[in-house]
């Protein structure tokens, strides 16, 4: 995938932006599950590790993939699992 | 439509899942949904990437890697305790940058014609995020001190470490030519080093109490490095995601400088608790009034309107139940409960509400500090459970006190303040609070838990 840079910025700024707005709407009391979700996002290192693990590619640079692998699905399972275990919690009466 | 088009496409819809995703926590009515939709989004990127056009996987490899994390994952998700939960963000902040700087540095490996600086920023931020999150895991854990560990000299080291590594990350660009590698190998691995010291270097002398600024600050690291690992790799779905939790991360650790009014340079360069600091023992002599559990009952049995301010300590004696359980006998006999909620109450921004929800405390009573500070004016009774320092009113007028400025729930302004401590000990920031010796405080000194049942049992006698 070739993209020029300028566009890679672009997209960049304009989702720091996005993430300002929606952000800052969510209420204190969510700001645990908020943390544990985005974990969870940034654990979006997983397609980056996937993309590293080529059958071709040497062996230093596949298994340091793998270890990336490991621990972006850490992150991923452990991170949407702990959400929905809190989020599950809040309840009205 | 070309093949990778299609798999753009499936990485803007997963996008598009997250904003949406993140969008639905802005209330705890929709942010269930939310968080399914953002792990649906996750799903789409991995089947995209799994189907990249022209690219041979070692499916083995992969499975295994999934495997192996998946179970971990799983394990910590199910096991963590509410009270935990700072530790484990902390440990996922970490994996989060180690895992975008191992993408970096496999693609710098495989293509040593990668643009070094993007490779470097990834690997820095990665690692740095990596060695910084496990000394904040540390510390919440108790494996490490929790005061702030200062030397003579340390922010000296720190920013010669820091400017070395940007020269690092300039230089061989600057000065070696493509057919250099083993120049800008060497370089790498000392940027590796260098981040990995820095993320110690920076963290240690962090004292516990601002452990929750720290926190938000790496969890904004580990996305700022997985946008950076998105630039290397040309990918938008690491770049979007990224920036996301970057944004996040900055937001909450502004929300928590905020709440105890100190600026992020003061937080990682203050040094605050690095040694007791004397108390205010200025010679000022405090009526105090301890009175019993019976006499407390009493006091809330008159009252109408009752506010509870929970504090960490609550939640370190595990008696958010009970306190729920008062609250609840409470309102059952016709009078209005809420709970003040301050910004820094936990060790994580919205800690303490998670753990108030897991003791089964309807969300809508849970308010914050903007909310309730109006309310206290007609409330009859503050009970303050493991509170200290958020509720010193010496916050707003005595420019001598180290928590001047900071914002706090103002409980002085009810009727009356009942306060549960265990001792006359000073609160983290080491300041004897001068509301306990006020006019309309009174003090019942005891194990929050003990006291709490104690309260409980006088309550439902009423």
């Amino acid at each position: 995938m070739q993209i020029d840079i300028v566009s890679l910025i672009t997209i960049f700024i304009l989702a720091v932006f996005v993430g300002n707005e929606i952000i800052n709407k969510v209420p204190p009391t969510l700001h645990t599950p908020l943390m544990s979700g985005s974990n969870a996002i940034s654990g979006i290192a997983i397609v980056g590790a996937i993309l590293a693990i080529l059958v071709d590619a040497g062996d230093a640079s596949k298994y340091i993939g793998l270890a990336a692998l490991i621990c972006a699905t850490i992150n991923v399972v452990g991170g949407f699992l702990v959400t929905d275990r809190m989020l599950k919690m809040f309840k009205k009466k | 439509m070309e093949a990778i088009q299609i798999t753009n496409i499936l990485y803007l819809i997963s996008a598009v899942a997250f904003i949406l995703g993140i969008k639905r926590l802005s209330h705890p009515k929709t942010a269930r949904s939310g968080n399914i939709l953002s792990s649906l989004g996750m799903l789409i990127a991995i089947i995209a990437t799994l189907t990249y056009p022209g690219k041979e996987f070692d499916f083995t490899l992969i499975l295994t890697g999934v495997g192996i994390g998946a179970v971990i994952g799983a394990i910590f998700a199910t096991r963590v305790q509410m009270t935990e939960m700072p530790q484990m963000v902390a440990i996922f902040n970490g994996l989060g940058g180690a895992a975008s700087a191992f993408v970096a540095s496999s693609e710098f490996l495989s293509s040593p014609n990668s643009p070094f600086i993007i490779v470097c920023l990834s690997v820095f931020i990665g690692s740095l995020t990596f060695t910084g999150s496990f000394v904040a895991f540390g510390k919440l854990q108790g494996f490490i001190s929790g005061r702030a560990v200062t030397f003579k000299g340390q922010q000296a080291i720190n920013a010669v470490i820091a400017l070395l590594s940007i020269s690092l990350i300039l230089a061989p660009g600057l000065f070696f030519d493509s057919s250099m590698y083993s120049g800008y190998l060497n370089a790498f691995f000392v940027i590796i080093v260098l981040a990995l010291i820095l993320g110690v270097g920076l963290t240690i002398p962090i004292g516990g109490a601002d452990m929750p600024v720290v926190i938000s600050l790496l969890n904004s690291y580990s996305g700022i490095a997985a946008a950076a690992t998105g630039f290397l790799i040309s990918n938008n779905a690491l770049i979007i995601s990224g920036s996301l939790v970057g944004a996040s991360g900055l937001i909450l650790t502004n929300i928590m400088c905020k709440g105890m009014n100190r600026s992020l340079v003061n937080v990682i360069f203050g040094a605050v608790g690095a040694e007791p600091e004397g108390g205010s023992s200025d010679g000022k002599e405090m009526n105090i009034k301890s009175y019993s559990t019976t006499e407390a009952a009493m006091i809330l049995d008159a009252a109408e309107k009752i506010i509870i301010v929970p504090g960490y300590g609550l939640a370190v004696a595990q008696a958010q139940h009970v306190a729920r359980e008062v609250a609840e006998s409470l309102e059952a006999m016709g009078k209005k409960v809420l709970y003040a909620i301050h910004p820094v109450a936990g060790r994580m921004p919205g800690h303490m509400n998670v753990l108030l929800a897991e003791a089964n405390v309807s969300y809508d009573v849970l308010k914050d500090l903007d909310e309730i500070n109006p309310e206290f004016e007609d409330c009859d009774v503050a009970l303050i459970l493991g509170a200290n320092d958020v509720v010193n009113p010496a916050a707003r007028h005595d420019q001598s006190s180290p928590i001047y400025g900071m914002p706090i729930l103002n409980v002085d302004k009810s009727r009356t303040v009942i306060i549960n401590k265990r001792s006359m000990n000073p609160g983290f920031a080491g300041v004897q609070n001068e509301l306990f010796g006020y006019d309309n405080s009174i003090m019942v000194f005891g194990d929050a838990k003990d006291m709490l049942n104690d309260l409980l049992k006088e309550v439902k006698e009423l």
